[in-house]
């Protein structure tokens, strides 16, 4: 199947015109040295049927529907109203190109307006731009711009923050003059305060916690805003379930000055880790430092309202080795599904659809727990995911749950050594109480034995 | 045509519902949660029916010009045209339902995806591995010059700084720049190309690599690519090819010949897949056989017909984001490659060329061409005779659109002023160029004859010239209740 | 055009000394080639500058320049007026359009400048 609508006597139409014989001649530019002599060597062309039967295969060696699974950690499984892929899917959202010529791309330009709106509202803080790649990078960025707003060369990171996303700070940061420092989680499962006080020095530009954090525990962010603030350091919160902003204190309420997010759970499906979607908000002052690209209301020259992409000027296509960032493509179509998403689940819907997170983690924690051989690892408050530690080795009790059809939490001893027993658990408004119970009974059965 | 719409916060109200979920299931506890950690209600969050929320989404995107309209002829955007069997198989449960956490075991079918377009890749460009990990260009030049810094850095030699050509775009110099290199500007000659003399004369051994897109941002190959590779790694430096341009060299030159030794591509540009109004992308970079250790971790192998996740990669840059990439994305290009084929791929690279070339031939009477070397599947014009008139480029851009044309990439590449960059892609039928030159050329006309007319251009879209001064001077970023 | 008692360098600033003084600004060339004014990060006072560190950054809808110093010397005053209306370095650069006051620290660097004549000339070989 091929998609080119020129027949062989336009094409030779054209040679004609452009006074050559033949597409070959065109070539002439590269030399001959460096020319392929042999056509590449790949399958295809496959036609459409063809096409189908090859990506149903590969989709059938993937054994996932089987399973009912309890993963979470950092991708969440939601569901998605139809609607959402329904008007996502229209050409005119799916394949349009960047606004960067306003007059043709209102549609993209108001709906991302309506995205930052969103997110200052969920998040709490004054202005969103229009979307990174995905959370770890936000979080990257988030960073960037307390090193650059306070010029000083420490970061201050809790260990309590998704390893991976960790990981990437450290692979960032290792080429700029940035030094991390982790912060250590307490026996709550929460961010160490007092190890956090400790490790403040004149040095440091930011703190940056993760709140639900990797364990599920809701941190004090309150209270870690007020330590930051008081030796001028940049306070960042990192929110990678962001469902729990519908009914948990924003991160704005509690004084954070930046908020990084993952959006994934905001319409997009599990996808096998992307795409995702980067979340980025600050308050008024930082605005200008912040990366990435940002909607304004504007008027035409006939005083109508339009939106344009603006404060263009910090971003790579000008400022070039200046920029706040390298960023030049965004996640505009996935920003375009969340919008969708929440203004579906509106204000009531996205309220009801956390507290139906928060009851069954709950429910789920109390029937766990009534298990002999596993006991709930942190006291802290969860939203819908907590830790289990096991009296087994948690990699075994995964493969006998398997063997039941069901794909068990993450288990935690590759991020955390002193954690080799315990599993993270997930459970989202797609567990019906059967489903839990169902785990309840495979795992009584299997810590019997 | 839909001209006026306005805010989900303005069409919302009070206990408006689309979305009904199913009853609680578990017994429900009141005080599960501390009163203060929870927030109020939030103030003003939207509250539609659904049949408000189709309008509303529907109504905007009828405002939107996109490539399922029309011809989109942006320089090197490549906005070819995205086939709906791509979308069908992306979307398949197996995929969108997988967790990045599930066991390798149970994603098999994921994993052979990832390592079957990695492979596709290297074929196509004679790379010898790839990571399918970065969401999009600027990600994937990052990711390369990690690539680069870590090579040298195992060699004991850090190395300073990166050469890049003026032609370059902006991605390039802010990537090396977040890579922690200097950067140093290699000046074009008057063939548009690197000028290599210039080349030889600052390169030394603190130069890590130089950065060339191929062809380059004028549409012209680097024809002393190979010479220039040499020359570099005579001095121990690299050479990074931008592949933003991949699509004029399809089945026909291949980067490895070239001596390139990192490149990274852009799958929403050369593989098809859409631009979505600005994002998902996606950013592979390739390399050759000495830099594969320091690719960022996990990568695919495969062992007995069985495909794993390798983490034992002691000298990877590490990771340079969560999980494995825009998964979605891959698929649709690995789709686009299979369908296609070999020779199809070539047919892609010789027709864009084609296209590009009948625009370049039809309208160099009307607008001046800065550059006369032979371009492939782009060509640059400036606004040079129009100024005569007090036409600038960006007259022109907006007076296409009443054409019914998005316009070409304009001010850029920085090297010519009033740059108008033209790149028809593959998927433009011989009547859609003929009609876009007529316009051109009609324009070119009005200039000279109705030079107003260009000034207070566009005339037929909803909104008209935006003041992008006012956006910037006086920032409204989000919505917000007016106080009554 | 040019005024005759400034200095100017290469980036297009300007300095006006009185007594141990400078006022510092943009000139018109620079204002007409960034097109019109957004925002201009000022500098704080009391901050010690050298000669040619960037002492603040001017941004247009098309471009970000920085603004270097003409001269080593501290900052003590900053024309504020630019935070609410940027403009003024469009409408009157050598005048309203000022930037910041610098106390020198050594009067010889005004040697490195140029006067206006030298500017006029310099400006026409970049058009």
């Amino acid at each position: 199947m091929d998609y080119l609508p020129l027949s062989e006597k336009e094409i030779k139409e054209m040679l004609e015109v452009i006074g050559v014989k033949t597409l070959e001649d065109l070539f002439k530019s590269i030399p001959e040295k460096i020319k392929l002599k042999e056509k590449l060597n790949l399958p295809g062309p496959l036609s459409e049927p063809e096409l189908i039967n090859y990506f149903q295969n590969l989709a059938s060696k993937n054994k996932s529907s089987k399973f009912l699974s309890f993963l979470g950690a950092g991708a969440y499984p939601h569901f998605i109203p139809c609607i959402v892929d329904y008007l996502s899917q229209r050409g005119e959202f799916l394949t349009p190109y960047t606004p960067y010529q306003p007059e043709l791309s209102q549609g993209t330009l108001q709906i991302t307006f309506e995205f930052q709106t969103l997110i200052c509202q969920l998040t709490g803080m004054d202005v969103s731009n229009a979307s990174l790649y995905d959370g770890s990078t936000a979080m990257v960025e988030a960073a960037l711009m307390a090193w650059r707003i306070r010029n000083k060369p420490k970061i201050l990171i809790s260990r309590a923050i998704h390893p991976e996303y960790r990981e990437v700070a450290r692979t960032y940061f290792k080429n700029l003059d940035i030094e991390l420092i982790e912060i250590n989680y307490n026996q709550k499962g929460e961010t160490d305060i007092e190890e956090l006080k400790e490790k403040i020095d004149n040095e440091v530009a930011g703190i940056i916690i993760q709140s639900p954090n990797f364990f599920g525990i809701i941190e004090k962010i309150e209270k870690i805003s007020q330590i930051a603030h008081s030796s001028g350091i940049i306070m960042i919160t990192t929110v990678i379930e962001p469902l729990s902003l519908a009914i948990l204190k924003s991160p704005g309420e509690c004084g954070a000055d930046i908020v990084a997010g993952e959006g994934q759970s905001f319409g997009l499906p599990l996808s096998f880790g992307g795409p995702y979607l980067g979340i980025l908000a600050c308050k008024s002052e930082f605005v200008r430092q912040m990366p990435g690209r940002i909607v304004g209301e504007t008027q035409d020259v006939e005083g109508k309202k339009g939106y344009v992409l603006t404060l263009s000027t910090r971003e790579q296509h000008i400022r070039r080795e200046k920029a706040t960032s390298n960023i030049c493509t965004n996640q505009a179509w996935c920003a375009i599904r969340a919008t969708i998403y929440l203004t579906v689940m509106g204000k009531k819907g996205l309220r009801e659809l956390a507290w139906q997170n928060l009851q069954k983690a709950n429910y789920a924690k109390k029937e766990l727990n009534k298990l002999e051989g596993l006991s709930i690892k942190f006291s802290g408050y969860f939203f819908n995911e907590f830790v289990v530690e096991f009296k087994k080795d948690p990699e075994e009790v995964n493969e006998k749950l398997r063997e039941d059809g069901i794909i068990g939490g993450l288990c935690l001893r590759k991020y955390y050594p002193e954690l080799e027993n315990c599993m993270l658990m997930c459970i989202t408004e797609i567990h019906q109480k059967n489903h839990i119970d169902k785990l309840v009974k495979s795992l009584e059965r299997i810590l019997k034995n | 045509m839909i001209k006026k719409e306005p805010l989900i916060f303005e069409i919302s109200s009070e206990d408006k519902r689309a979305f009904q979920l199913p009853p609680l299931d578990v017994p429900e506890e009141k005080n599960i949660i501390d009163k203060s950690l929870l927030r109020e209600e939030i103030k003003d969050f939207p509250q539609l029916s659904e049949s408000e929320i189709t309008r509303h989404f529907t109504r905007l995107s009828q405002m939107n010009y996109c490539v399922d309209i029309g011809f989109y002829p942006l320089g090197s955007c490549t906005m070819k045209y995205n086939p709906k069997i791509n979308e069908k198989v992306s979307s398949f449960t197996d995929f969108i339902n997988s967790h990045p956490y599930f066991p390798e075991e149970v994603v098999q079918g994921n994993l052979e995806i990832l390592k079957t377009a990695e492979e596709f890749l290297c074929e196509i460009t004679g790379m010898d591995a790839f990571t399918l990990f970065p969401a999009a260009g600027a990600h994937g030049e990052l990711t390369g010059m990690m690539i680069i810094r870590a090579y040298h850095e195992s060699k004991k030699e850090p190395r300073k700084k990166v050469l890049i050509p003026d032609s370059a775009h902006g991605t390039n110099p802010a990537s090396a720049h977040f890579s922690g290199y200097e950067i140093e500007e290699i000046p074009s000659n008057e063939r548009g190309t690197v000028d290599v003399k210039k080349l030889k004369e600052r390169l030394n051994e603190d130069v890590a690599a130089l950065m060339v897109t191929n062809p380059n941002t004028l549409g012209v190959f680097e024809d002393e690519i190979f010479e220039i590779s040499e020359i570099l790694h005579s001095k121990g430096a690299l050479l990074y090819m931008d592949g933003a341009n991949l699509n004029a060299l399809l089945g026909i030159s291949r980067p490895r010949e070239m001596g390139v030794d990192v490149i990274h591509l852009n799958l929403h540009k050369t593989f098809s897949t859409p631009h979505g109004g600005g994002g998902p992308g996606g950013g592979p970079v390739g390399v050759r056989e000495k830099l594969i250790d320091f690719l960022p971790f996990p990568i695919i192998q495969r062992k007995n017909g069985k495909y794993f996740l390798d983490y034992d990669r002691p000298k990877s840059i590490g990771r340079i984001r969560a999980f494995y990439g825009n998964f979605l994305v891959v698929i649709k290009a690995l789709a686009y490659i299979l369908s296609i084929g070999a020779e199809g791929l070539k047919k892609v690279s010789q027709i864009a060329v084609l296209n590009s070339n009948y625009i370049r031939k039809s309208l160099e009477k009307f607008y001046y061409l800065p550059y006369k070397s032979p371009t492939l599947h782009e060509c640059v014009f400036s606004d040079k005779w129009q100024n005569e008139f007090g036409i600038k480029t960006l007259d022109i851009a907006k007076r296409l659109m009443d054409y019914g044309f998005h316009p070409p990439t304009i001010y850029f590449p920085l090297i010519v002023s009033g740059a108008l960059m033209i790149e028809p892609t593959e998927s433009e039928s011989k009547r859609e160029l003929d009609l876009f030159i007529e316009a051109m050329k009609k324009i070119a006309r009005e200039a000279k004859e109705n030079p107003e007319l260009l000034k207070s251009a566009p005339h037929k879209t909803p909104v008209r010239r935006l003041d992008e001064v006012r956006a910037a001077r006086n920032l409204i970023l989000k919505w917000s209740k007016k106080e009554k | 055009m040019y005024p005759k008692d400034f200095y100017y360098t290469k980036d297009h600033e300007w300095i006006q000394v009185k007594g141990d003084t400078g006022t510092v600004g943009v000139t018109d060339f620079a204002q007409s080639h960034l097109g019109d004014i957004v925002y201009v990060e000022l500098p704080k006072i009391g901050t010690k500058v050298k000669f040619h560190q960037t002492l603040g950054v001017i941004e247009s809808v098309k471009a970000v320049a920085d603004i270097y110093s003409p001269i080593s010397g501290e900052i003590i005053e900053v024309n504020e007026e630019l935070s609410n209306t940027p403009e003024l370095i469009n409408q009157d650069p050598h005048g309203k359009g000022w930037i910041a006051k610098i106390k020198i620290a050594d009067e010889t660097e005004l040697q490195n400048l140029m006067t206006a004549s030298e500017y006029e000339k310099f400006i026409e070989g970049q058009k």
